[in-house]
């Protein structure tokens, strides 16, 4: 449906602002440069304030970068107004304009580009059908549930065929079930559109479901960068192994070290380490990350650990250990069957030495 | 760091869009031209004569006894003006913030009390205070039998200010008790303390930067107040009216912008100690809404005397504000009391009646609808937009706010008559209804912009981004999102200015040539003359035009003004 997937590309990209109060500049955004390819579904995900909304509103023509030039579909856009951009963006507030009908705020952009009204008509009709809103166009924005007013806003974005379509944590104001369905539904539309779309949130579960790619970002700079499960398998730094899920971090060194294979000395216990990618020789230090779903308490595995909470949660066992003076969480699914360890209990933490990731 | 870049880009984003460009240049022109150069034109009259720069025009002016009779005068006004008005203002607020009021009817005189200066011209009261106490008036020489009394002079000015000034205080005094967290007071009598003791340790001192606010406005008001020193001062001359004496009697050209100078500046000062000093700290001390609804104070002793007080001086004001129309519908006032129209009739028969009217109508008629999209466009730029001189824009038209109508009218005078710089540039607008209609402009834009920015700043940014994220251009986002959102607010500016223009004096009576015949300028003639039946026909027929104007506003907001619905969400 979209005349042309166009990609994004940042070179370079810095934004500078003012801090109102010590009237002191600093990098909301520091040379960030990406690459996103036509059609695709990247995510911009990281904590609040770390440039992600300024990341945006840079590609949309509202704030214009200090440093670096944008590219859309290999066209520089750094010189353009927003209105003579191709892109679209979807506002968290949705923004839906307040005086127009569903009909009007959906044919707005097309009134602009001076189709004839036929046409505008067989888009609108379209498009609202395609996001579930047929037959309600005569309702004015306040008469819309939230989830609706997010459609209308999409609606009102896609119908223009941008080259881009942008989000701005869309799904915040929503309640968590409608959240979820409704990023099932703009996943589902932008695929169908074959839409390039940037996404901003910092909902880390929301990123995963509907990323092709996710930009983990921090302090303004991109701390990562990749598909949702290299994110999550092989994060590059704590801070995004911490970010994307829960992980443990144990502190050890490398005692050996064969290609991807190797062995850590972790508390005092000899730990096997498969899948390496790190440069880590022996006799570095190094952190070990340790998804507390992907390890189980035992009566035998590779670290001596002492219970200090456990706890039923229907679906899995909830572990705290001690592991020396670390804590470790470990949730160890569908512990019907299985012993279960109480407080005090003297256990190991067991894993496979692939799910570990190294540091 | 540099944000060089960045600075560079918005530029050339800003100069892509012709129209706003455009929009911008010519308010600035327009701005420069009919508020800076008049005000700086008479800085230059004053210092600069042919022999060079010189203090000789103010030494001069200084050496008048009347002109320095002139200042204390006016600053005895107005500071009596100033604490009277606030302090009633702030009873007002009080009874209506705080007190149960038990009857529909003492609503109903707060309504009116407050809607009453907004319809009428500034200067009626005057007219209704001669009619009652003067010479002739009905309660000194029928109630009282007292022959002799003169209203003229420093109490007179100072009665008839307090009562047309008041109601703008008392509107400033509500908003702000209204934000008062009711907790706060109850802890306090939680403790013990009496509602006297509530009173002065807690609401007042919250309160105080707002009372000095609103001390602050009025005494501007009363500094610049024409009219009414002009009818009833008498012998008691204030800067205004010195100043227009000098240029319309003593034809003293430098001299009157010299004391015009004298007169901003003292306006000016007050104007930014206001501005910048009271305006923010007046708010900074009330943390937003009260976080829920006040326990009325119902205690008789409390109730009784508060009410029956603001409803004497509800009544009292009201009682003037009817004298007027009484006064065009009795033969001889103070004489003879059978009812007649013949004044009206004289109004339009041998006053050229018809013709004030027209001409007083057309020109606000047609300088209302500019006011209202003027000062929505610099709203919009203000709060919407980033660009180099928007904080000029900002200051300029807030800064008309303080200029006298007088010295803004003396300005025009000599910044026009031969032409911009005495060059015969823009020469041939003096003396037109042009001129007129440009002067009614720039006495309403502050008005009008200050409600067009409080208005806009309640709508979400990011509507209008969505808008030009769409395609639209800046025009077409004023035209299609902006302006239909702040409709009510253009609306009520649409009808303030026309009332503003319509009932406007102090420049105007400077510019005015006989060509035009104005409702305003006619009324304090007559008013002077003694002819107190004309001019109440006049200033009746006057009220009721800028009473419909109101109602209708009412009406077409009622009716079409949906903007409410939708600012809140
Ligand atoms: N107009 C501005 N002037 C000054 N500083 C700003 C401005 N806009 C944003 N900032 C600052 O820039 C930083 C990045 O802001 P940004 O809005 O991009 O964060 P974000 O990642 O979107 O956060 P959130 O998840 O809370 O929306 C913040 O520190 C913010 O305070
Ligand atoms: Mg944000």
């Amino acid at each position: 449906m979209a005349k042309e997937k166009k990609g994004v590309r940042l070179e370079h990209i810095s934004k500078i602002y003012q801090d109102p109060k010590t009237k002191k500049d600093f990098y909301a955004v520091k040379d960030t440069s990406l690459d996103i390819e036509p059609g695709s579904f990247v995510t911009l995900l990281g904590p609040s304030g770390c440039g992600k909304t300024t990341t945006l509103r840079m590609i949309a023509g509202f704030e214009s970068p200090d440093e670096g030039e944008i590219y859309l579909g290999g066209e520089p856009i750094n010189a353009l107004t927003p209105n003579k951009r191709d892109t679209a963006m979807v506002f968290q507030s949705y923004a839906l304009l307040p005086h127009y009908n569903i009909f009007d705020n959906v044919a707005y952009g097309l009134k602009l580009r001076k189709l004839d009204k036929a046409e505008i008509k067989e888009k609108v009709t379209n498009i609202l059908k395609l996001v579930g809103l047929e037959g309600m166009e005569a309702r004015m924005t306040n008469q819309l549930s939230g989830g609706q007013q997010q459609r209308v806003a999409l609606a009102r974005a896609l119908v223009l065929e941008p080259g881009v379509l942008l989000f701005d944590e869309p799904l915040s104001n929503l309640d968590a079930k409608l959240r979820v369905s409704m990023r099932t539904e703009i996943r589902r539309i932008q695929q169908e559109a074959g839409i390039t779309a940037v996404y901003v949130t910092h909902d880390q579960s929301e990123a995963m479901a509907i990323s092709d790619k996710i930009i983990i970002m921090e302090k303004g700079v991109v701390a990562q960068m990749g598909t949702p499960q290299e994110i999550y398998y092989h994060p590059t730094s704590e801070f995004v192994a911490d970010f994307i899920g829960e992980a443990n971090f144990l502190r050890g060194k490398m005692v050996s070290r064969n290609g991807s294979e190797g062995v850590a000395d972790v508390n005092g216990s000899k730990v096997e380490l498969s899948g390496l990618t790190g440069p880590q020789k022996a006799g570095d230090d190094c952190t070990l990350v340790l998804r507390p779903e992907a390890a189980v308490v035992a009566d035998e595995g590779q670290l001596p650990c002492k219970v200090i909470l456990s706890c039923f949660m229907g679906s899995y066992q909830n572990y705290h250990v001690m592991v020396g003076d670390t804590q470790v969480k470990v949730t160890d699914f569908n512990p019907k069957n299985k012993k279960i360890y109480e407080v005090g209990d003297e256990a190991f933490v067991k894993f496979d030495p692939e799910s570990v990731h190294v540091l | 760091m540099a944000r060089t870049q960045s600075a560079d880009l918005d530029r050339k984003k800003f100069f892509a869009d012709p129209i706003m460009v455009t929009t911008i240049a010519v308010l600035i022109a327009f701005l420069t031209l009919f508020i800076l150069y008049p005000l700086a034109i008479l800085l230059v009259d004053s210092f600069v004569t042919d022999q060079g720069p010189t203090l000789s025009v103010f030494r001069r002016v200084m050496g008048m006894s009347n002109f320095r009779r002139a200042i204390t005068n006016t600053l005895k006004v107005g500071f009596l003006v100033g604490i009277a008005s606030a302090l009633i203002g702030l009873l007002f607020a009080y009874v209506e913030v705080y007190v149960r009021l038990r009857t529909k009817f003492m609503g109903g005189l707060f309504k009116v009390v407050s809607m009453l200066p907004v319809v009428s011209p500034p200067f009626v009261l005057s007219l209704s205070m001669i009619m009652l106490f003067g010479k002739s008036g009905i309660i000194t020489r029928y109630l009282l039998h007292i022959y002799d009394n003169s209203v003229y002079g420093f109490w007179g000015i100072a009665i008839v200010q307090t009562l047309t000034f008041f109601p703008v205080c008392y509107m400033m005094m509500k908003g702000l008790l209204k934000n008062i967290d009711p907790s706060l007071e109850e802890a306090a009598r939680d403790m013990g303390a009496s509602r006297w003791k509530v009173f002065m340790t807690v609401t007042l001192p919250l309160v105080l930067p707002g009372l000095g606010n609103a001390f602050l406005v009025t005494f501007i008001e009363s500094i610049a107040d024409f009219a009414n020193p002009m009818i009833i001062g008498g012998s008691y001359d204030t800067l205004a009216t010195t100043i227009y004496l000098q240029i319309t009697g003593a034809y003293d050209k430098e001299g009157a912008s010299a004391m015009a100078v004298v007169l901003l500046c003292i306006t000016l000062f007050m104007f930014i100690l206001q501005k910048y000093w009271l305006e923010a700290k007046s708010t900074a001390t009330l943390s937003g809404k009260a976080s829920r609804a006040r326990m009325l104070i119902e205690d008789k002793s409390v109730t009784r005397p508060l009410s029956i007080l603001c409803s004497l001086l509800a009544l009292f004001v009201i009682l003037m504000y009817i004298c007027v129309p009484f006064g065009a519908l009795f033969r001889t006032w103070g004489y003879d009391f059978h009812l007649t129209t013949k004044w009206f009739v004289q109004v339009f028969k041998r006053y050229k009646g018809l013709k004030a009217f027209k001409d007083s109508f057309i020109l606000s008629l047609i300088a209302s609808p500019i006011t209202a999209l003027l000062s929505m466009i610099i709203s919009y730029l203000v709060v919407k937009r980033k660009f180099k001189a928007k904080g000029f824009i900002e200051a300029v038209s807030m800064l008309a706010m303080a200029v006298p109508g007088t010295v803004l009218g003396i300005g025009y005078i000599r910044g026009f008559s031969a032409g911009v710089f005495r060059t015969g540039f823009l020469q041939g607008l003096y003396g037109t209804g042009a001129i007129l209609i440009i002067v009614f402009i720039v006495r309403s834009l502050p008005t009008g912009t200050r409600s067009g920015i409080s208005a806009l700043r309640q709508i979400d940014k990011s509507i209008e981004e969505s808008a030009y994220d769409m395609g639209a251009d800046s025009f077409r986002v004023f035209m299609t999102v902006t302006l239909p959102l702040i409709k009510d607010s253009f609306l009520s500016g649409l009808v303030t200015a026309f009332v503003r223009s319509i009932t406007a004096i102090s420049a105007i009576i400077l510019l005015v040539t006989p060509q035009y015949l104005l409702i305003t300028v006619q009324i304090n003639e007559f008013a002077e003359k003694g002819a107190y039946g004309i001019a109440c026909a006049f200033a009746t027929i006057l009220i009721a035009i800028t009473y419909s104007a109101v109602l209708l506003m009412n009406l077409v907001i009622r009716y079409f003004g949906t903007s409410r619905n939708y600012q809140e969400s």
